[in-house]
């Protein structure tokens, strides 16, 4: 069986558990700018490029992977958000990118393995495309409301780079992550069609559910579809509490797997995310309650402990069916068009 | 000029089941989502169809560009078509320009964008650029069958549905059976090569007819026959064509064009054709057409007649010309003067250029405030004239208004330079809606139509204590104070600030306006309190007329105040000959009182205690809408949807009506609203006029008022307890709903000025509210107490065709307001989200709040005049002072 068979079957079975954030993990690891960099000649500063420490510092990465496996992970997301061209620009450490992302994916790939190993339960690697920090559908300058900084062929082609890596190393699926542009995942989707299986997950700007492009969580779905995702989903944006409304609306729309990844809850004065483990669990087990998801795990702020409070809520608990896919036309603007 | 979808809605099979909903059995509402059945696609932004944009795009003016899109989307287009196919254009880089540049408009970006053009490379490069999920127009097998899969197969890689034209590769299909076979084959190829058959939609070509070519007659016929038949053929697949080829030969007739593309889309709609490319400006209603003409086109669309294209061009000729000078004045009114163009923009409420003008106006002008008092005042005098005379109404005067506070609003910060003061127009005129009130249409309403003829409004907004309304008016140098109130309580509040102003020895006029408020209690209540002259206002219409009466300094003034004065003197004597004799002693009503047939009475809820629905879906509230007190509420009187054909008022009902719809699908797409409701079910008994509810451990005590008004012999004095059995089991229901979220939008109006679209949204969300009200009741009728089995029509919902009652404290069968507190009590405390004033009107105020009667028997009363004795004994039964009960039930007292 294939990989993508392999999870739809597992799904089938029961509510799967993604991993949490690397960023919290790595932030707690208060790092040195030299730690970041290694024994790589760059020559600005690294600091941040967490991207880097999977060349860099493998071990740290392999760590915080594990963790999340032993906490009850089924699906294991690649330490790559920022691995791509556009992103790496910012460190000067474009050339790096085709290496980072085979790390990046075999340490995932190794740590999936070694527990597979240990008790037969096949875990999952999903190779992360982040959102880049440029945007195909709005301009960066007020006065000029059509410039681009970039270009559909451009972000399509550092997005197959990046996937093309991500799959040599290991990868099982390539994850279209914290999608804040849905033209940026159109160029992603170009770009890994023929490639993988494709996760989606877009994130949510605002509580009145659209993302950065302004799309609703519909018009989203309409807009993406003829990906065949696997899995189709929402992550970061904000807490579990505030997602369930947009994750209802698209768990009733979308005739694929549901997977959702909150942050810790909303942040704090100090933009650090405090929500409990237990209290994340307890808005998980809602979603399961209401039969919204089929694979959940943390974004922003979320450690092992949350992740194992989460397998333990969803553990045991029934399978959600994916919704039926109604055969109607759906375009879509800013907002979802249906035709009768 | 009339809308696509008016046109359409004549069409019957392209109205069916726009909307449905379906009960689940734990009852949460799970809506269909609202499905087009015929999409009009807009076709001004396309350079081979639109002399205008091919001219702003052939200068390079996006931004005039950008605002033909706008206007398509505004009305009324679902779906814009995108066409930059000229042979002096750069074409790609204009699609992707245009493109670009709507994507940063979310008014229009919120539609999907048909990319349309003949060149491949120019359709990819608008793929590149749109990120919702787009329709290409279009690809065929015109160059066969490979080149045709290669770019169905990018089409589908970029996530956007294609049109297929009826085109091979020996041309193109103009009889019914080459449509159908080209179309068919298309298909075959498509589905069997994984492209979703949902995302095809088939042009069989609409061609020109009434060429005079004998061979062109058939093509509008050959295209409806070819669309059934591939309908059936082609499962899933859609049938879109371009309206503006078939009247090619009347080209400069609009009136005959428009009657034959609307006579076409008659036909062909039944038979499967489900988009077009269309102008919705150019459409008429299908009845509206002169039956004459209306004839000769079908003849030729139908190709009925062997003379039949003779006769329409000879009929044309007749037709040519009638709406020319209407359309030739709209395009030309752009060259008027400065001055014209500005009564222009405020007579027909237009916005696009009004900054622009103001400014023009201004740069011309000696002094800022000069504009205002000149062409700006002088295009409202226009508007107030029209008005007053009944050839303008007020949803049009709103607009009209939200124009000139836009020119206002640019010359603002000019007349602040200047420090202009006293500039206060016609008068001053204070306005609140009082203390423990938040009801604010009518107030706005009025306030508007006020600073349309030239008053200067100070809007103290609403819950305004008096402290605040007298200091207001005496910091302005008010001319006069205008109250409004929703609510019965608000009735003495008014009374407070009369007696307060007369207090501070002040004379200004007092105008009294509100739903609540009457002729009556002015005169008896409102006027004793107050020297200066107080005036009952019933609605905007008379308020200018009273106004400007007020500040007048001939004999007009005088005699307004004086006769209002003798008028209202001339009541209360009447009045005080009236005692209480007409009235039954309260314990002679209740010997009366009705009996309910305890055979009948209702069975246990199937679900009782409380049931609270977090959110309710927009969509299904919309279609449920009681459109009737949405007009009333714009003071448009009449019978939704006969309102709409009115002689009078019809043209202004359908432009709200257009303007109310197209708020309503922002406001259900971008869930502008957040409906809640709670119900509960709970077991109770009567006791004597009180019902005692259990809910909780102890039973909470309902009193409810009974009727005293001497009835004939035979007619019970009612009471709502008199529903509930004294003995044995019975139930009873409680409910509150409310439309939460609006506040953040009507900031935003109120920013923009923009008036019309404020009262628009809180009149929107007063019919959502009472539309979820009433779903809620259905609800529980058929599922939660479950008592009935319904099949009712909406009309006849509206029309109260059910068993069972829900009358809300504060209205007639119950209408102390200050039962509210103990309801709230019984739902949990806050129930739905809603809170209570000190005067118990609820917030935000679209809410309703009521009891559930189940007995076949309840119905609707009006309690009436009550008398002293059971004031007395209800204070009791409150446990209440007599002057509190006095004050909760003076509207009844009176």
């Amino acid at each position: 069986m294939t990989a993508a068979a392999l999870l739809q079957a597992a799904a089938a079975e029961r509510i799967l558990v993604k991993d949490g954030a690397f960023g919290t993990a790595i932030q707690q690891a208060c790092l040195t700018e030299n730690c970041y960099r290694g024994d790589y000649a760059l020559s600005k500063d690294q600091k941040g490029n967490n991207d880097l420490l999977c060349l860099s510092k493998p071990q740290l990465i392999e760590e915080i992977c594990a963790g999340y496996a032993t906490a009850g992970a089924d699906v294991l997301g690649t330490n790559s958000f920022n691995a791509n061209r556009i992103s790496q620009a910012d460190y000067g450490a474009e050339h790096l990118v085709p290496e980072m992302n085979r790390a990046a994916a075999r340490i995932a790939r190794d740590v999936a393995n070694r527990f597979e190993a240990e008790d037969g339960r096949r875990r999952f690697v999903a190779g992360a495309l982040g959102p880049t920090n440029k945007t195909l559908s709005l301009s960066p300058d007020v006065n000029d409301p059509g410039f681009r900084e970039v270009d559909f062929d451009f972000v399509c082609d550092v997005y197959r780079e990046q996937a093309q890596a991500l799959l040599e190393g290991g990868a099982d699926f390539i994850l279209i992550e914290t999608v804040f542009d849905t033209l940026n995942c159109k160029a992603a989707i170009m770009a890994a069609l023929d490639l993988a299986p494709i996760m989606i997950s877009m994130t949510l700007t605002d509580l009145s559910g659209r993302n950065l492009s302004g799309h609703t969580v519909e018009a989203f779905w309409a807009s993406v579809r003829h990906a065949k995702p696997l899995t189709i989903g929402l992550n970061c944006s904000f807490g579990a509490a505030q997602l369930r409304p947009h994750l209802s609306a698209l768990s009733q729309t979308a005739d694929t797997l549901i997977m959702a990844y909150p942050n810790a809850g909303l942040p704090n004065d100090l933009g650090a995310y405090d929500e409990a483990a237990e209290e994340t669990a307890a808005q998980v087990a809602e979603w399961v309650e209401e039969g919204l998801i089929n694979i959940v795990g943390g974004c922003c702020g979320t450690t092992p402990a949350h992740i194992a409070a989460i397998a333990g809520t969803v553990a045991g608990k029934p399978a959600r069916s994916v919704a039926q896919a109604p055969s109607r036309t759906v375009l879509a603007g800013l907002e979802p068009m249906v035709l009768a | 000029m009339s809308t696509a979808s008016e046109a359409i809605a004549l069409v019957p099979s392209a109205t069916e089941g726009r909307v449905s909903t379906s009960l689940e059995t734990d009852g949460q509402l799970e809506p269909v989502s609202a499905a087009t059945s015929f999409v009009n696609i807009g076709e001004r932004t396309n350079v081979t169809g639109s002399a205008r944009f091919k001219k702003l795009v052939l200068a390079g003016d996006y931004d005039a560009a950008v605002e033909v899109a706008r206007q398509q989307v505004e009305n009324g287009a679902q779906i814009i078509d995108v066409n930059m196919d000229e042979a002096l254009l750069d074409s790609e880089l204009a699609m992707t320009t245009f493109l670009k540049r709507i994507a940063a408009e979310p008014d229009i970006a919120r539609v999907p964008v048909m990319i349309d053009s003949s060149k491949w490379s120019v359709i990819e490069a608008g793929l590149k650029c749109v990120s919702g999920k787009p329709i290409v127009n279009s690809i065929s097998l015109k160059e066969g069958e490979e080149p045709f899969l290669d770019q169905a197969r990018r089409v589908r890689a970029y996530g956007a549905a294609v049109v297929v034209m009826a085109f091979d590769e020996t041309g193109q299909a103009d009889t019914a059976q080459r449509k159908v076979e080209i179309c068919e084959r298309a298909y075959q190829l498509l589905t069997g090569n994984g492209f979703a058959a949902e995302d095809i939609i088939f042009d069989p070509n609409v061609f020109a007819v009434a060429t005079g070519i004998d061979e062109h007659r058939r093509y509008a016929l050959d295209f409806i026959e070819a669309a059934r038949e591939i309908r059936t053929r082609c499962p899933g697949a859609h049938i879109s064509g371009g309206l503006s080829n078939l009247s090619f030969s009347f080209r400069g007739n609009e009136p005959v064009r428009r009657a034959m593309h609307s006579v076409f889309l008659f036909h062909a709609i039944p038979a499967g054709l489900d988009m077009a490319i269309v102008n919705a400006g150019q459409l008429d209603v299908y009845d509206a057409i002169d039956p004459e003409l209306r004839d000769a086109c079908e003849d030729v669309v139908l190709d009925r007649r062997e003379d039949a294209t003779e006769r329409l061009i000879e009929l044309a000729e007749r037709f040519k010309g009638t709406d020319a000078a209407a359309e030739k004045q709209a395009a030309e009114w752009r060259s008027l003067p400065v001055s014209e163009r500005l009564s222009y923009a405020l007579v027909k409420g237009i916005d696009a250029h009004i900054v622009e003008d103001t400014e023009e106006a201004r740069q011309s002008a000696s002094r800022p405030i000069a504009v205002i008092e000149g062409p700006l005042m002088d295009g409202m005098n226009i508007v107030g004239d029209l008005f007053g005379a009944g050839k303008m109404f007020l949803p049009q005067v709103v607009k009209s208004a939200r124009v000139m506070k836009k020119g206002v609003a640019h010359l603002l910060p000019f007349i602040e330079l200047e420090k202009d003061e006293g500039a206060k127009g016609k008068g001053r005129i204070v306005m609140a809606t009082v203390k423990g009130d938040v009801h604010d249409i009518g107030k706005n309403i009025v306030g508007v139509v006020l600073q349309c003829n030239g008053y200067e409004v100070v809007d103290l907004g609403v819950m305004t204590p008096w402290t605040k309304i007298l200091e207001a008016a005496n910091e302005n140098g008010a001319d006069m104070i205008g109250l409004s109130g929703l609510i019965t309580p608000s009735l003495d509040e008014m009374v407070t600030v009369a007696s307060e102003m007369e207090r501070a020895g002040m004379n200004m006029p007092l105008l009294i306006g509100g739903a609540t408020t009457s002729r009556a209690h002015t005169a008896l209540r409102i006027a004793p309190a107050y020297s200066g002259p107080v005036i009952h206002v019933l609605d905007a219409s008379r308020a200018v007329g009273v106004a400007s009466a007020l500040v007048s300094d001939g004999p007009q003034k005088a005699e307004l105040i004086d006769g209002t004065a003798r008028d209202y003197h001339a009541l209360r004597e009447s009045r005080a000959g009236r005692g209480d004799h007409e009235l039954a002693t309260i314990d002679q009503a209740r010997a009366n009182r009705f009996r309910a047939d305890p055979d009948k009475r209702p069975p246990a809820p199937a679900r009782p205690g409380l049931h609270k629905f977090g959110e309710w879906p927009l969509r299904d509230l919309r279609a449920h809408i009681d459109w009737t007190p949405f007009f009333r509420a714009w003071e448009l009187h009449g019978t939704y949807p006969a309102i709409l054909d009115d002689p009078v008022v019809g043209e202004s009902a359908r432009s709200l009506h257009a303007d109310a719809e197209a708020m309503l699908d922002r406001i259900v797409a971008e869930h502008w609203l957040r409906p809640v409701g709670v119900v509960g079910l709970w077991r109770c008994w009567r006791e004597g006029d009180d019902v005692l509810v259990l809910a909780g451990n102890e039973p909470v005590r309902l009193p409810f008022l009974r009727q005293q008004v001497k009835k004939r012999e035979g007619r019970p004095n009612m009471c709502l307890a008199d529903f509930i059995a004294e003995e044995g089991e019975d139930w009873i229901g409680g409910f509150a709903v409310g439309i939460h979220g609006s506040e953040p939008h009507l900031e935003r109006f109120r920013q923009a000025n923009d008036d019309y679209s404020d009262i628009m949204l809180k009149a929107l969300a007063d019919r959502l509210a009472e539309a979820l009200a009433e779903r809620l009741h259905h609800h529980v009728r058929t599922s939660a107490w479950g008592y009935a089995d319904e099949h009712l029509s909406n009309q006849e919902l509206i029309r109260e065709r059910y068993a069972g009652i829900r009358p809300a404290p504060g209205y007639p069968a119950s209408p102390d307001h200050s039962l509210k507190p103990m309801l709230f009590e019984l739902l949990g405390g806050e129930p739905a989200g809603l809170s209570l004033t000190e005067s118990f009107a609820m917030l935000p105020t679209a809410a309703v709040s009521g009891f559930y009667f189940a007995h076949p028997d309840s119905a609707y009363f009006g309690v009436a005049k009550i008398g002293k004795d059971q004031l007395a004994d209800y204070a009791q039964r409150r446990n209440v002072d007599l002057e509190t009960a006095t004050r909760w039930l003076r509207p009844n007292l009176d």
